[in-house]
């Protein structure tokens, strides 16, 4: 009896080893890190992975998934270690450092190599002449106005213009009800305040905080941004304690009726609308400069991706790009994020659905996706640099001018 | 072969309490002068951290950290947000504590007190940092008592005025650590002889010559203990005021800890960053060797 077995069993052992060795030798396992997993509806990524893995037989993808900020700490030491996933999620303020340790692969021969229709993305942020990054899924950031302060307020026609966006801001304010018509959080723990709050007047007018490729603070559009503020806060209508308000409270005083106007990412709505169901608001665009016609810089957040230049598999790497950006699948996935997609052709259910996120949708579609601190070095340190010399003039310890030209100064210098 | 078994035996017992320590060695060495070791090897080397070849920097990030006006702005306001916690834990401690201690107050109300006052000790940094952030809000409840009561005349941006900024989040640390203090001294008080007070009401001794020449001195072992390593904690905060005002406004509140913590996780200069944590640890360490030789004299 032993002596029938055992040559089926080593017959069986050998075929197990063949087979397991064989899918060993096939399969190319990718290491894919981001922070969009738990942000997203549990379960939705791996599914878009499984979908993949099933459409590209021999390829595996294994979800490195953790919050924003350990995301962050965590790419930063694998790009020093050599040890960057094959595939990284990356935010557009990291990639110039990235880029400067040499761990973010050139996507610019993968897109040659496989005729790419580069046409079909919305951006592809470039250092150095190196494509590092495409966003996958976008988060504009529109200014969302209370209808029934404004109402209240006699403000018919909604802004469009930063002198129109001050005599609504003057007529919202009732600093004796707590009521006031803009909020500005430029708390220095999160300094991004600069960045959706400030400069996207900036890009709003088509302009730029950058001139051949260097910081230009001290061009008009940035001085007379700066100064814009300051009449806003001149005039009382900024909600009170400034210099240490961050995001999070910006949203819960617009939820609170407390503010008439703010300017904020388009992924709060459903919050905004859980946390306060009966609020009656609207979005609409930054107001320009007067006379500003042309075409409407809309500041953003994305969500990047980006191949290792580690990486042994940037060939399989290549293919998770494509398939995250093509028409279909980008859709899918910005629809379960709520955000704009990276690809032009896609169109995500929600702005079908959604009275607001369609309108938000046409305002995206009718501008640009505009933020400059994508892709400068340490962008963060440059918005803490701006965030300081903004609060040094908003106390008056200096005029708009001496601020951008502190700036300017300190920005430089890490160029 | 005797000789020989007598040498093996000493070399055991000499070797027997080495081997004993060894484990907790290991740790130490793994948890604690490990990471030590490696930050002040990142202070003296060029891109620390972010390139795979740092070269050798000498001093040059100490120089740096030096000439900056932030680094010795934050040293000042690290001085004195600790001085002046550490003398107000220390002062509202021992208030509490003698009145925890005294027999005049009802027991009820004593036990009350005593939850009541051991209370902020129970909170976590991130916690407190946000009653704080609440209670001092323009809009909060402190603006509105103090408007009531006609002291100030307008809305104060406590934590986001450059003039007040300081002074609050100092007062929210100080809220936030004095019933270490009262605790520590409360026991202290309860372990002090009655019979001191005795011969000193027969010498006819008044309240406050009895606290100054009984309790004080009798306290004072612990008072200084407490205050020395009050001094070591209070000087490392770093939640409290980053989630209050995160060094801000301007650099009014900036600290040594969020100083570094900023040159670390926003400029992403981990070289300069590790010089600033040295400096801070050279300071602690200087202050911990004082402590241990108190503790000796003792």
């Amino acid at each position: 009896m032993t002596f029938r077995i055992k040559p089926a069993m080593l017959k069986i052992a050998a075929a197990a080893w063949l087979l397991g060795a064989t899918a060993a030798m096939a399969d190319t396992t990718l290491e894919f890190t981001q922070w969009w997993e738990p942000e997203l509806p549990a379960g939705s990524l791996r599914k878009i992975m499984d979908d993949f893995e099933a459409a590209n037989p021999g390829i595996k993808v294994t979800l490195v998934s953790g919050p924003y900020a350990t995301t962050r700490d965590q790419i930063s030491v694998g790009a020093a270690t050599g040890t960057l996933s094959d595939v990284v999620g990356l935010d557009g303020a990291w990639v110039n450092n990235l880029n400067a340790q040499g761990a973010l692969a050139d996507m610019n021969p993968m897109m040659d190599a496989s005729k790419f229709d580069k046409a079909q993305v919305a951006d592809i942020i470039k250092v150095d002449g190196k494509a590092v990054m495409f966003p996958v899924a976008s988060f504009v950031y529109p200014v969302f106005v209370n209808l029934d302060l404004a109402a209240q307020a006699g403000v018919t026609k909604l802004p469009s213009t930063r002198a129109e966006f001050l005599e609504a801001a003057k007529k919202m304010t009732h600093a004796d009800k707590n009521q006031y018509g803009w909020v500005l959080p430029l708390s220095l723990q999160t300094p991004s305040g600069v960045q959706n709050d400030m400069m996207s007047w900036v890009w709003a007018s088509g302009q730029s905080m950058m001139a051949d490729g260097k910081p230009a603070l001290e061009g008009k559009p940035v001085v007379d941004m700066l100064t814009f503020v300051k009449s806003l806060n001149d005039a009382g209508t900024i909600s009170p304690g400034i210099a240490t308000k961050t995001e999070q409270e910006k949203v819960e005083e617009f939820v609170n009726d407390r503010v008439g106007m703010m300017i904020d990412s388009l992924a709060h709505v459903n919050l905004i609308r859980k946390r306060n169901p009966k609020l009656n608001f609207d979005l609409i665009p930054v107001p320009v400069v007067e006379g500003y016609t042309g075409k409407r810089g809309l500041p953003y957040a994305s969500w990047g991706i980006g191949i290792s230049a580690a990486s042994k598999h940037q060939e399989e790497a290549w293919k998770l790009v494509q398939y995250l950006m093509s028409e279909k699948v980008n859709a899918k996935l910005v629809s379960l994020a709520n955000a704009f997609p990276g690809n032009v052709n896609a169109k995500p259910d929600f702005v079908t659905s959604d009275k607001a996120f369609g309108k938000a949708f046409e305002i995206f579609k009718t501008g640009y996706l505009a933020n400059e601190f994508t892709g400068l070095p340490v962008a963060e340190d440059l918005m803490t640099q701006f965030d300081v010399q903004a609060q040094k003039m908003l106390a008056g310890e200096q005029s708009p001018e001496q601020a951008a030209a502190a700036a300017q100064k300190g920005w430089m210098a890490k160029f | 072969m005797t000789r020989q078994k007598r040498s093996h035996h000493k070399l055991k017992r000499a070797v027997a309490p080495y081997l004993y320590l060894s484990p907790s060695l290991l740790i130490i060495g793994l948890l604690m002068l490990l990471p030590m070791v490696t930050v002040i090897a990142y202070s003296f080397q060029n891109s620390a951290v972010l390139r795979r070849d740092p070269s050798f920097a000498g001093l040059k990030h100490y120089q740096a950290i030096f000439d900056d006006p932030v680094f010795w702005a934050s040293l000042w306001h690290t001085l004195y947000f600790t001085c002046m916690s550490v003398i107000f834990h220390m002062t509202i401690g021992m208030a509490f504590a003698l009145m925890l201690n005294s027999d005049r107050i009802n027991p009820t109300l004593r036990n009350i007190l005593r939850v009541l006052y051991i209370l902020p000790w129970l909170f976590t940094a991130v916690i407190i940092a946000v009653i704080w952030r609440l209670l001092l809000e323009p809009n909060g409840v402190v603006n509105s008592i103090l408007l009531q009561l006609g002291i100030i005349g307008s809305k104060v941006e406590w934590f986001s005025s450059p003039e007040t900024a300081l002074h609050a989040v100092t007062f929210a640390n100080i809220w936030a650590g004095y019933p270490l203090f009262m605790v520590s001294l409360l026991a202290g008080l309860q372990g002090i002889p009655k019979d001191f007070y005795e011969a000193a009401d027969i010498d006819g001794a008044k309240a406050y010559q009895k606290l100054i020449f009984i309790t004080i001195p009798q306290l004072m072992p612990i008072i200084i203990s407490i205050s020395l390593l009050d001094f070591i904690w209070t000087m490392q905060v770093f939640p409290l005021i980053w989630i209050t005002t995160g060094g801000g406004p301007i650099y009014s509140t900036e600290v040594l800890s969020t100083y570094t913590y900023k040159l670390a996780f926003s400029s992403y200069n981990l070289s300069q960053a590790s010089a600033s944590a040295v400096v801070i640890l050279l300071i602690s360490l200087g202050l911990t060797l004082f402590y241990i030789r108190y503790q000796k004299a003792r």
